[in-house]
Order: structure tokens, then C-alpha cells, then sequence
């Protein structure tokens, strides 16, 4: 028996249908044309520069060889790059977590009367700022040119992350704990660090994944600050390669004859090689912290 | 300046409600008492206010050079006072209206094409109830987002170049002639924009969905027993609940209009798209890191901060007359 309400359902249904197929197609779509370029320079780096100059490469590798990683991986600057922004990101986040975690911990008490007065003073920063030469004149005055210093410094605090850090502290520590601390004679700062900080896990792997990230792929403080090439981070060093194709020269040395045809073939290999090669901390890690990253930007977008 | 964390999204409300209990005394004698209660508090924000005040507001102190003819061994003091002669030079010289034509551009182009996709993938992901399938389609379009711009960039030239680039492999399959496309200054804002989109949508989606699974699942239930179709549950039920985030969001993206992703655009720039790469924030390096007319560089930096200041203002007093949602 067929009743009205039935038919309505069927041709509700239907139209779910017809929406659910579109859907499908359209997220079908997104994924491909996401995944597609870097399933492309994955394997052209590792197919044969020939392949790659003749354009014969269309998504899986052709004439697989290691050519370019070899090259690459006897490359010293690469390498000293990558020691040097590993050694800038560790720094630069130990640093921005000391920060971040005191003062979201001072800002989240309800009963620390000038709490208004800093969040004030610090949220106008994200809205206005003195600009790239003051900036520049500041660090050059204060002596930090060509040190770590400069590195870590300007960036020592982001106020987002100060935000979404006060936020989990204002929703996770209980005012009751904070009360029983006290009364057992505990203070602020060995409450923030013995029971505080311990229950805070989720929120310290956020921070440290998102400075971290940050730190990682900065280049253009290094480019304004940093003269010296010894001190240049990877990502200054990929500039180079990437962007102003400079091939380093000791990519190509203990070669007896290369032609330059052949060089170039292979420069540009190298430059897919170096894409890879950049990308593979995150890569790897990626999976395994994305959970952490997704809950930031949900403790952020609480209203606090 | 940098971009570190996410993008500054939402809550920046201040908690006005706790101090009221406090005497009316002027506000640094309150302080003075607390200081004796609090001190550890004041300790834990000592570093923070040193940073802020020495990385940032010092900084502002010294945007005063963009009045003055600043010469290195004099400081920001003793320089010459000018007024707005550099202000004046910036806006009758011959890149000016490029400036402001490509910076408003690249922006606006950014807006209209980069400001609904992330709300549009996350209605979609949301209606996926295969869960594996969801948590895929999330993992392949936020890994983007993790990509250095110069790595970005470098894959952008790598793949778009003129000879054995993958771009002109499709043109020439599909009988073209191979475009030079980062030569080409018509190409620039295009590709800005949508390696921005490639890059980024997935991640800002992250913020609707979240939106999204704070709506009330009796507001879902009250629409399959008035007989809803997908579609009118997402147009009455996910739209109204989105809405009020998707206004923050518009009010920030506003407010930075003026000031369009500088590292990217440099490092997309060369010689030949210049005429349509070349923004604000790109001129102000070049005068001023590497030409050193600090006070020149300067005065167009606080200009452009000045012009974005004031649109977020006003953005946020429409939002907030429109909407009652705004930033403050």
C-alpha cells in the first residue's frame, strides 16, 4: 500500500541518493587533485632524468634509479642546513614553550588582577605591528645579526598559541584543584609545574607541533638575518636550489666528464629529489600527529 | 610577520567579568595589592611582557622613523623630522597604484575563491557517514598545509616549467604550445591563488567541521521527521550553525586584505611578472632591506598596516550591526 508519506520518502530518498553520488564525485575529485601533484614529484625524483626531460613520467616512476638522492645525499650544504634547522627548531620551541605555557598560565587564573590589562596589550598585536624595518633596526641594534639568536627571538611568542594554551587551562584545570593546592600550601609556580603542566599533555604535543612546524619551515628570517651561509637553515638552502636553481657545485664534483645537457637533466631531478627530501620529517610524522594538530585548532575555536 | 601556528582564528574576547569585585581604585594601586597576593602570576608573565614589549611594541615606537630621515648612526631619536614627506613620495611615485592594484587584487582573488572552499569541502565531508573514507579524504588534504612555502613554491616552479614540466606535458597532449607560466605576469595571480587553495583548504575546513559537530543532533532529528532532504538540512540546519564562525573569519580576513602572504609572493617573483607580482609588502623589502631607505620603507609599511587597521574596524562594525557577531 502506497500512502502519501511513503511516496514523499521515496523521492526523499532519491534525492539523497543523487546528493550522495554528487558528493562522493566532488570529494572523488578534491582528494585526486590534492594527492596527484605529490604522488608526481615522488616519482619523478626517482625515475631516470631522461624520463623526466622527455616527459614520459605521468604518475607512476619510469626507469627507476636513486641518481638524484645519491647526489643529493653526498651534497654538504643540504646537510648542513638540515643540522641547522633542526638545532633552530629544538631551540626555538624549548623556548616558545617556557613562554607560552608561564603566560597562559598567569592569564587563565581568574584571580590575577591585571589579566585584562596584558590580554589586552597582547591581542592588539595581532591586529597591528610596527613592520619589517623597525623590526629589522631592533634585531640589527640589539647585536643579533648572524647569531641563533635572531632565529629564536623575534618569533620567541605567538599569540595564537598563547590563546588556544590559556583556553585548555581555563577548561581543563578545575578551580577546586587550584584551591586544594593552595590551601595545601602549594604556590602558583609549583602548581603550574607539578600538577598543571602533567595534565596538560594534550595541549604541550599541540604547541611543540605547532612552533615546531613553524620553526622548521622558516626561511625568511634566516634570508634578512642571517648573512652567513655556514648558519643558513634548509629552507634557505632549498631556496637556492629550488628557486634560484643554484646548483651546489660539489653535487658535480668527482665526475671526470659530465655535459652539460646530461647536468641539467640531472639538476632538474635533484630539484624533485630535494622537494622530497625536505618534506620527509613531516611526512613521516604527519600521520601520527594529526589528531594533536586538529585538536588545537578545536581548543582555539572555544569560546574561553 | 611569520607564520607560526594557525592561522589567529576566533576568542580573542577578553573576560571582563572577573574584576568586578574589585574596589574602584585607580588601576595600578589595585595592581600593587595584587602584586603582594600574586606575585608568582606576575613572575610567569615577565617573559611574555618582555618579549611583547621589546619584539613588538618597541617596534611601533620606532615606526615614528617614518616621519623622520633615519640615518643608522643617529637612532630613531635624533633623526630628522620630516613629516609625511616620505608618505608624499610613496604616493605620487610611479608603483604606487601597481602596488595598491596588485596587492588589492592577489587578495580579493584570495577572498572570493579561497574564503568558501574550506566551508564548502567541510558541508560536503560532513554528510560522509563511511567513516575510513572521511578520515582518508582529511588526512590526503590537510598534509598541504604542512609544506614549506619554498618548498611550495619550488614544486609550483618545478612543475609549471616551461620545457619538461609536468603542467606542459597535459598542454602539449592536449596539442598546445608549452606555456612559460611563472614568466607570464597574466599567470601570477591565478597560481597565488590557487596553490593557496590546494595548500590551505583542507586545513581551514577543520574549523567549519568542528562547527559543525557542535550542532545539536535534535535539530537533525526534528528535520528527518519533517521529511528534510539532504540538501534542505544542509541550507537550514549546517549553514545557520556555520555562520557565526565563517563572520569571524571574514572579519580577520578583512583585516589583512592589505597584507597578502609576503614570503610566498616573493619567492614567486622574477623579473618578467614583476608588473603583477610586485605588492606592498614586497616594495617595502626591496626600498628598505635592500636599497636602505629605512624611513621610506617604513612609511609604506605603516601605511599599509594603518589601511588594514581601519578595515578591520569597519568590517567588524558591520558584522556586528549585521550579525551581532563580531571580534569585540
Amino acid at each position: 500500500m502506497v500512502t502519501a508519506r511513503s511516496l514523499s520518502r521515496i523521492k526523499q530518498t532519491g534525492k539523497d541518493q543523487a546528493f550522495d553520488v554528487l558528493n562522493y564525485l566532488f570529494l572523488g575529485i578534491v582528494t585526486i587533485s590534492v594527492l596527484y601533484p605529490l604522488i608526481y614529484v615522488m616519482s619523478a625524483s626517482v625515475s631516470s632524468p631522461e624520463a623526466v626531460y622527455q616527459g614520459r613520467v605521468w604518475l607512476l616512476p619510469v626507469d627507476f634509479t636513486l641518481e638524484g638522492y645519491r647526489r643529493i645525499f653526498h651534497n654538504t650544504s643540504i646537510w648542513r642546513g638540515y643540522r641547522n634547522s633542526i638545532y633552530y627548531t629544538v631551540l626555538g620551541t624549548t623556548i616558545n614553550l617556557v613562554m607560552t605555557l608561564a603566560a597562559a598560565y598567569a592569564l587563565s587564573r581568574k584571580e590575577f588582577y591585571a589579566r585584562k590589562f596584558f590580554t589586552v596589550i597582547f591581542v592588539f598585536t595581532m591586529f597591528f605591528s610596527g613592520g619589517l624595518i623597525p623590526t629589522y633596526l631592533l634585531v640589527k641594534s640589539l647585536g643579533l645579526l648572524d647569531s641563533v639568536w635572531a632565529m629564536v627571538l623575534p618569533n620567541a611568542l605567538a599569540m595564537w598559541n598563547l590563546i588556544i594554551t590559556r583556553t585548555y587551562f581555563q577548561t581543563n584545570i578545575p578551580d577546586d584543584l587550584r584551591d586544594a593546592a593552595l590551601i595545601d600550601g602549594c604556590g602558583n609556580i609549583k602548581f603550574l609545574v607539578r600538577i598543571v603542566i602533567p595534565l596538560s599533555k594534550p595541549i604541550i604535543a599541540v604547541l611543540i607541533l605547532f612552533y615546531g612546524v613553524g620553526h622548521w619551515n622558516e626561511y625568511f628570517n634566516a634570508l634578512i638575518y642571517l648573512s652567513d651561509r655556514e648558519m643558513h637553515p634548509l629552507q634557505l638552502v632549498l631556496r637556492g636550489i629550488l628557486i634560484q636553481s643554484q646548483m651546489v657545485e660539489d653535487m658535480f664534483s668527482g665526475e671526470t666528464v659530465v655535459e652539460l645537457a646530461q647536468m641539467q637533466k640531472i639538476a632538474e631531478l635533484i630539484k624533485y629529489g630535494v622537494i622530497i627530501v625536505a618534506s620527509v620529517p613531516l611526512l613521516v610524522l604527519y600521520p601520527f600527529l594529526q589528531r594533536y594538530f586538529v585538536k588545537g585548532i578545536i581548543i582555539g575555536s572555544l569560546k574561553g | 610577520m611569520t607564520g607560526f601556528g594557525a592561522a589567529p582564528i576566533v576568542d580573542i574576547k577578553v573576560d571582563l567579568t572577573s574584576t568586578k569585585d574589585r574596589e574602584r581604585r585607580p588601576f595600578l594601586s589595585n595592581v600593587k595589592i595584587d602584586l603582594t597576593k600574586n606575585y608568582e602570576l606576575y613572575l610567569l608573565i615577565v617573559p611574555a611582557l618582555i618579549y611583547f614589549l621589546l619584539f613588538q611594541y618597541y617596534p611601533m615606537y620606532g615606526v615614528q622613523i617614518a616621519f623622520r630621515d633615519f640615518i643608522p648612526t643617529k637612532g630613531f631619536w635624533k633623526s630628522e623630522w620630516v613629516g609625511f614627506e616620505h608618505f608624499q613620495r610613496f604616493f605620487r611615485s610611479y608603483h604606487f597604484w601597481i602596488l595598491i592594484k596588485n596587492t588589492l587584487g592577489i587578495s580579493v582573488f584570495q577572498l572570493i575563491v579561497g574564503f568558501p572552499m574550506p566551508i564548502v569541502l567541510a558541508l560536503m565531508l560532513n554528510e560522509v557517514r563511511h567513516k575510513g573514507l572521511k578520515k582518508f579524504v582529511q588526512t590526503v588534504t590537510y598534509a598541504p598545509h604542512f609544506i614549506s612555502v619554498v618548498v611550495l613554491v619550488g614544486m609550483l616552479i618545478t612543475v609549471l616549467a616551461p620545457r619538461n614540466g609536468l603542467a606542459n606535458q597535459f598542454v602539449r597532449l592536449f596539442g598546445g604550445k608549452s606555456i612559460n607560466f611563472m614568466a607570464k605576469p597574466a599567470w601570477f595571480k591565478p597560481l597565488y591563488v590557487l596553490s593557496g587553495v590546494w595548500q590551505h583548504t583542507g586545513w581551514s575546513a577543520i574549523i567549519y567541521l568542528a562547527a559543525l559537530s557542535g550542532i545539536s543532533p535534535t535539530l537533525y532529528e526534528a528535520a528527518k521527521m519533517d521529511g528534510a532532504t539532504k540538501l534542505q538540512k544542509i541550507w537550514h540546519i549546517d549553514i545557520p550553525g556555520i555562520l557565526p564562525t565563517a563572520i569571524i573569519l571574514l572579519i580577520l580576513n578583512c583585516g589583512r586584505i592589505m597584507s597578502v602572504g609576503f614570503q610566498k609572493v616573493f619567492l614567486m617573483q622574477n623579473d618578467l611578472n614583476m608588473i603583477s607580482s610586485n605588492v606592498i609588502s614586497t616594495y617595502v623589502y626591496r626600498s628598505g632591506l635592500l636599497r636602505a631607505e629605512f624611513s621610506f620603507a617604513t612609511a609604506v609599511g605603516l601605511f599599509n598596516a594603518i589601511i588594514n587597521f581601519i578595515l578591520l574596524l569597519c568590517v567588524n562594525a558591520v558584522a556586528k550591526r549585521a550579525s551581532e557577531t563580531s571580534l569585540w
